[in-house]
């Protein structure tokens, strides 16, 4: 009989990332993960260990690294504060349904329960933030209880795991022997196609004379923007997408009428209640999308394609439910679509695009005088890289500024925190982007307010040398919340006008390069000279101090009514 | 859409932490429960919550859906009254003099179907079960008329009228699901 050789927790736990592929961690080490990291040290050849600033900048940057790879992002991390940091970014990951495992050091199982040093109940805070949360108590546990994350965390409707290992079974004696897992019984991550789904789908569709799709993440989780494309174009359906949902579609694919929600198109929240049937693919009906319920959609038959149940009915009612992943679903659909044409229909998507150009577009992105505009600047930036790198962006006026002027050639280019609209994941996410797609050119779009809550996250950058490139679209407000106060708070700015550093010389600090402009007669030039190799850049933009983001839905309200500036 | 008394069933594995995850998601509609009950089912190694809680019926289907939905959970569903065998189990404690007062023991055993399970000098334990409504009823009239020194009721126990054995019908499927994935 062979006689396996007994290897500690930690190398059982370092053996078992390297059977679930992974290459890249970001991490922060610290006590009741330390045996964990003294194994890491032999494994520098085949896994490499990023060192974050912040276990916050760690789990963002295992988000922005699974976003644009479609991998799980893997964040290692110690116990008790650490753990607590990390919290935030599990739960933007659980919000945008990303694929995150992240393992947190923990006392000793002797110890645990009783308060001891770096000791939170992690699996207790995590829970509502997780797919799956679960405490490592001895080493035999490590290897089972890792391929079951990895498969909870990347199947069905992904989401972050946390794996909570007790320092003891770290240093425990374990035989190793590993299987992938790909059953659980009580789980059931993607949901078998029902024929009579499709057929009602199909029907519905094929009686529409104006058809509409909204387009959500669930598009590309399912890897399903083919699929998408023949879907739309069989049937000739428009459609929009959520802000998640950016980037499933090519800006320039015909059928493509633009963004939705609060600082969406104007079209396509129009023509939400104006269509006849609405099908709503991989997206979840969030209210920054919908507005008002009340008055959403309210003359439409509405299809709802997803792969979560708990979707299905839960902010908006529908009339066929379509259960499954988008890559079975939507041929199944196909199939069954009769060819047709709606040019009429989707002709009268102009004459709302034309009063957007006119009343917002012309002014934010094409201005002659004044000063600079976010929207100028995002548009040029975007010409400049031939539409082609991957967007991230910081929360707030910034992020939807980048997501309404970038253009999309390719999926997976918008990285943005959508649910949890978390400031501060812009400058992390872009680094863990740049590590899962580093082939491509990233940019990397913040507010000066933003820029700050994770400005520790130079020092990573500057240490691994990842060349992304950081724009800082700077108003000396927090911007959003100005536009509000403005808006709705009869113009009480109360604090949100911000004294800024000289961030140049901060970026130089790190011997990272940089540059801040004012004039619009600087910017081809700095644009140029930030995208001419791929080294790691700050450029700072003096943009207008309070600019205000349109169109604007004013939240709760009905998606028809729009507000366009003055 | 009016306010009901639901009962919701959860199956689940036996694992640490469950009824956390599975009350979070009352908490966090701010909804009470009233009752709550979990023991091993009949099937080894899955544990069974019966849950009842007052909401509409949008509400609960929704609130079923996200338990449904974590990992752990087997199967959630939910029932009115009218779907439903139920019954719930109350303990009374009374001081022994003042139940030897009342005119006749007999009687009131009789009305409600009363066990005794302990008696001495000082107190007598009675247990009834039944409705949330009879043994509210038996509390009532207990403490107007000798007083109650100790009640308790345990949460909701119930079993389906219906055909359909759902967790069966599902752990079926999943063996099945099983066993040509392994193929």
């Amino acid at each position: 009989m062979e006689t396996k050789t007994k290897i500690s927790g930690a190398k059982a736990l370092i053996e078992s990332l390297i059977h679930e592929g992974v290459e890249t961690i970001f991490g922060y080490p610290g006590g009741a993960i330390m045996p964990t990291f003294d194994a890491l040290y032999d494994y520098d050849k085949k896994i490499n260990h990023i060192l974050t600033r912040h276990e916050q900048g760690a789990t963002h940057a295992a988000q922005g690294y699974a976003r644009v790879s479609g991998k799980v992002g893997v964040c290692l991390v110690t116990s008790g504060p650490a753990a607590t940091n990390a919290i935030t970014g599990i739960a933007d990951a659980m919000l945008d349904s990303t694929p995150m495992v992240v393992i947190t050091g923990q006392v000793g199982a002797a110890l645990l329960g009783t308060d001891a040093f770096q000791e939170i109940d992690v699996v207790g805070i995590s829970q509502p933030i997780t797919k799956w949360a679960y405490q490592i108590r001895k080493a035999d546990d490590i290897a089972w209880a890792v391929a079951r994350a990895f498969y909870i965390a990347r199947s069905g409707r992904p989401g972050p795991v946390v794996l909570d290992i007790a320092k003891s079974a770290q240093v425990q004696e374990v035989e190793f022997n590993y299987k992938p897992c790909n059953f659980i019984r009580s789980y059931i991550p993607i949901p078998e196609i029902n024929p009579t789904q499709i057929s009602d789908a199909a029907k519905l569709i094929n009686g529409a004379k104006k058809p509409f799709a909204l387009v959500g993440q669930g598009v590309v989780l399912a890897n399903a923007e083919a699929e998408l494309k023949a879907f739309l174009e069989k049937a000739d359906i428009p459609a929009a997408w959520t802000l998640l949902g950016a980037s499933a579609m090519p800006t320039e694919f015909r059928l493509n009428k633009g963004f939705l929600g609060m600082h969406g198109n104007v079209a396509p929240n129009m023509k939400t209640n104006e269509c006849d049937v609405l099908i709503a693919i991989g997206m979840r009906f969030d209210d920054r999308v919908t507005g008002d319920l009340a008055t959403y959609a309210k003359q439409a038959k509405i299809i709802h394609l997803d792969i979560d149940i708990a979707e299905i009915n839960k902010n908006v009612m529908v009339d066929v439910a379509v259960i499954g992943t988008a890559k079975e679903t939507l041929p199944a659909i196909t199939a069954q679509l009769n060819t047709s044409k709606h040019t009429e229909w989707i002709d009268t998507f102009k004459e709302f695009e034309t009063e957007e150009y006119d009343k917002v577009i012309k002014r934010e992105v094409f201005p002659e005088t004044g000063e600079l505009t976010m929207g100028e600047v995002i548009h040029k930036i975007s010409e400049a890289t031939q539409n082609k790198a991957i967007v991230v962006t910081d929360v707030g006026q910034n992020q939807m500024m980048a997501a309404r002027y970038s253009n999309y050639s390719q999926t997976r280019s918008l990285v943005t925190s959508g649910g949890l609209g978390t400031m501060g994941f812009g400058i992390p996410a872009a680094m863990g982007a740049k590590m899962g797609a580093p082939e491509r050119t990233v940019l990397m779009y913040s507010g000066d307010g933003g820029f700050q809550m994770t400005i520790q996250e130079l020092g990573t950058i500057m240490q691994e040398q990842i060349g992304i490139k950081m724009i800082i679209l700077n108003n000396h407000f927090l911007g959003m919340v100005r536009q509000w106060q403005e808006m709705f708070f009869e113009e009480r700015y109360s604090f949100t006008k911000m004294k800024n550093p000289d961030f140049v010389a901060i970026a130089k600090a790190y011997n990272i390069d940089g540059k801040e402009i004012s004039e619009r007669s600087d910017l081809d030039k700095t644009i140029a000279d930030m995208l001419k190799d791929d080294k790691p850049y700050l450029l700072v933009v003096n943009v207008e101090m309070k600019g205000m983001v349109y169109p604007m839905i004013p939240a709760g309200g009905s998606v028809t009514n729009i507000i366009l500036g003055e | 859409m009016e306010n009901k008394l639901y009962t919701i069933t959860v199956f689940s594995e036996n694992t640490v932490g469950l009824l956390n995850q599975i009350t979070i998601i009352f908490t966090r509609r701010a909804i009470n429960i009233e009752t709550l009950s979990v023991s091993p089912s009949a099937i080894k190694g899955i544990h069974k919550f019966t849950i009842t809680i007052f909401a509409t019926e949008d509400v609960v289907e929704k609130v079923v859906k996200q338990i449904d939905k974590r990992v752990d959970i087997l199967k959630a569903y939910y029932n009115t009254d009218d779907d439903l065998i139920y019954q719930e189990i109350a303990l009374y404690k009374i001081a022994t003099d003042k139940l030897l007062q009342q005119e006749s023991i007999e009687g009131l055993i009789r009305k409600y179907h009363i066990r005794i399970l302990e008696m001495n000098e000082s107190f007598v334990v009675l247990q009834k079960a039944g409705h949330y409504e009879e043994t509210q009823q038996m509390f009532e009239e207990l403490s107007d008329s000798i007083g109650v020194l100790q009640f308790i009721r345990s949460g909701r126990v119930a079993i389906t009228r219906s055909k359909v054995e759902r967790l069966t019908d599902m752990l079926n499927a999943r063996k099945k699901h099983e066993t040509e994935q392994l193929k």
